[in-house]
């Protein structure tokens, strides 16, 4: 088989199916200069979107960084029945369809809520539906990393008279930090674009509680794809910025 | 021991609150007035278009992306090239754009005033509002799986056995079907199964491109969409337990292929 002949099939399905498209959204966004693009992008409604979801993601690394750790501690280090069955559960956001991620919330924490708690059309909501669907990035990237921890290191600390939490701030806290952080760039990464999990229960309601992707939703379907493709482009460019860090940053360890 | 106790109950609670119960209240409201209704919401024509629609989603992108990622990742692990990084870099782009970007992007290349649509829709073609629209943004969303999962399977196995059986004679074809496959069969299934998850369950980009016709281009998942929408809850729920049982098979199979993925690096 032509190595070169696959090469370029190679090439040409990736320029069709991923390459031009975004291209296009490139073309787009600068159609009326750069001038328009900022425009577009420092518009209020579009600014305040671009606000919500890049501070709603950071809350929603940051707590998924502190459970994701702890649930990836008692994956690999606590013995109780029933313990595959949990692993396994971990992968059901990605397993589960968006839209019923938030449709499966609403049922729990909507207007007929059977626990009387109605967070739907918050950022409270947000905030939850973003935590569902980012869970598994820290734990499956901190699981691999606390098997292959060598045990004797904290067996030293302790026989040298260090409590439960120095030896955990000391020594294995620095180890998974890596893992920690790959990720919550990840997660980072995947919260800044989402949207199927978000429209049925975050009420969509600009200035509030809209996030930049239905923001393009809405522009797109108002007929403005100049300003849809002005605040892809910004998305992108977030995004695009931490999956190098996180190609980088394994590299790195890689290398060590 | 408190301490275990209480990161226990820190992962249990969390996992509890945040995945367990949803899901279990929203097969409780499903099945609240027994089989019928979810059926009934089932069987109607929309839905039944709907799942039709869905699984075709899946016949094509699947096979078209596991090919593509078997091809591409041999060609990333066994032929040094210059390319490679930037066919690596490219192949993860589809992780880190929203959905909603992808839809918009293919609207601009298919669209009435796209790069592409006028010339199509002369020759006839409808591709935005209609099928090809819809697989094209399924191929894209799903296009990573196969080649992430196939690249540290090549990686772990190395080169011993193709090179003996290349020296015993067998050709490049042979090679493949008789020593590299079998050896990353469990990697290419995960990968299928996580690429026919994201079939299954797209939203974002098929909703731009789809216009979501109900009965015409209208996925499971914009079926669950629209009728929560138009306030048929028990159609919404009904649709949204179908995927979530998909789902549920998907990650059975995602702990055995993992599993069994795992094992073949170990053993080898």
């Amino acid at each position: 088989m032509g190595v070169g002949l696959g090469r370029g099939m190679v090439v040409l399905y990736l320029s069709l199916i991923v390459m031009l498209p975004l291209a296009a959204v490139v073309d787009e966004s600068l159609a009326g200069g750069v001038g328009a693009f900022w425009d577009s992008v420092a518009g209020s409604q579009s600014m305040a979107a671009l606000k919500l979801t890049v501070i709603c993601s950071l809350v929603v690394v940051a707590i998924n960084a502190v459970f994701g750790t702890i649930i990836a501690w008692v994956l690999v280090r606590d013995e109780f029945p029933g313990k595959g069955a949990v692993n396994a559960l971990i992968d059901l956001p990605f397993a589960l369809p968006t839209i019923v991620a938030g449709l499966t919330l609403l049922t729990l924490y909507g207007a007929d809520s059977p626990i009387g708690l109605d967070i739907a059309f918050t950022r409270v909501a947000i905030v939850v539906a973003l935590c569902f669907i980012t869970l598994p990035f820290v734990t499956r990237a901190v699981q691999p990393l606390l098997m292959e921890m060598d045990r004797e290191m904290e067996e030293a600390a302790t026989s040298l008279g260090a409590g439960g939490f120095t030896v955990f701030r000391r020594i294995v806290f620095p180890n998974l930090l890596p893992g920690i952080l790959a990720g919550v760039m990840l997660a980072f990464s995947r919260a800044l674009g989402e949207y199927g999990s978000l429209i049925l229960i975050s009420g969509n309601i600009p200035f509030d509680t809209e996030v930049s992707s239905v923001f393009i939703r809405s522009q797109i379907e108002s007929g403005h794809a100049e300003g849809a493709a002005a605040v892809s482009v910004v998305l992108l460019a977030l995004s695009l910025a931490m999956l190098i860090a996180v190609s980088l940053f394994s590299r790195k360890r890689a290398r060590k | 021991m408190s301490a275990k106790w209480g990161l226990r109950g820190l992962a249990f609670g969390y996992l509890g609150l945040l995945l367990l119960a949803p899901v279990g209240m929203i097969f409780y409201k499903t099945f609240e007035h027994g089989l019928g209704p979810p059926i009934e919401a089932m069987t109607s024509p929309d839905a039944l278009h709907a799942i039709w629609l869905t699984l075709l989603m899946v016949a094509v992108a699947v096979p078209l992306n596991t090919i593509f990622g078997v091809g591409c990742a041999l060609l990333l692990v066994r032929h040094r090239w210059r390319g490679n990084a930037l066919i690596d870099g490219v192949i993860n782009l589809p992780f880190a754009i929203s959905p909603i970007v992808i839809g918009l992007s293919l609207f601009l290349l298919y669209g009435n005033d796209g790069w592409f649509g006028p010339t199509l829709a002369s020759w006839g073609i409808q591709v935005l509002f209609s099928t090809p629209g819809m697989i094209l943004a399924s191929i894209f969303v799903s296009l990573p799986f196969v080649v992430r999962e196939v690249v540290p399977v090549l990686q772990e196995i190395g080169t011993e056995q193709e090179q003996a059986a290349s020296t015993l004679g067998a050709d490049g074809r042979q090679t493949f079907w008789r020593i590299t496959l079998p050896a990353i069969r469990w990697g290419v299934a995960y990968g299928v199964v996580l690429t026919t998850a994201r079939v299954l369950g797209e939203f974002g980009a098929v909703t731009i491109v789809s216009g979501s016709i109900s009965g015409e281009t209208e996925t499971l998942p914009l079926f669950v969409a629209k009728s929560f929408e138009q306030f048929n809850e028990e159609a919404a729920y009904a649709g949204a337990i179908v995927l979530a049982l998909l789902a549920l098979t998907v990650l059975l199979l995602m702990s055995i292929g993992g599993r069994k993925a795992q094992s073949t690096k170990e053993g080898s």
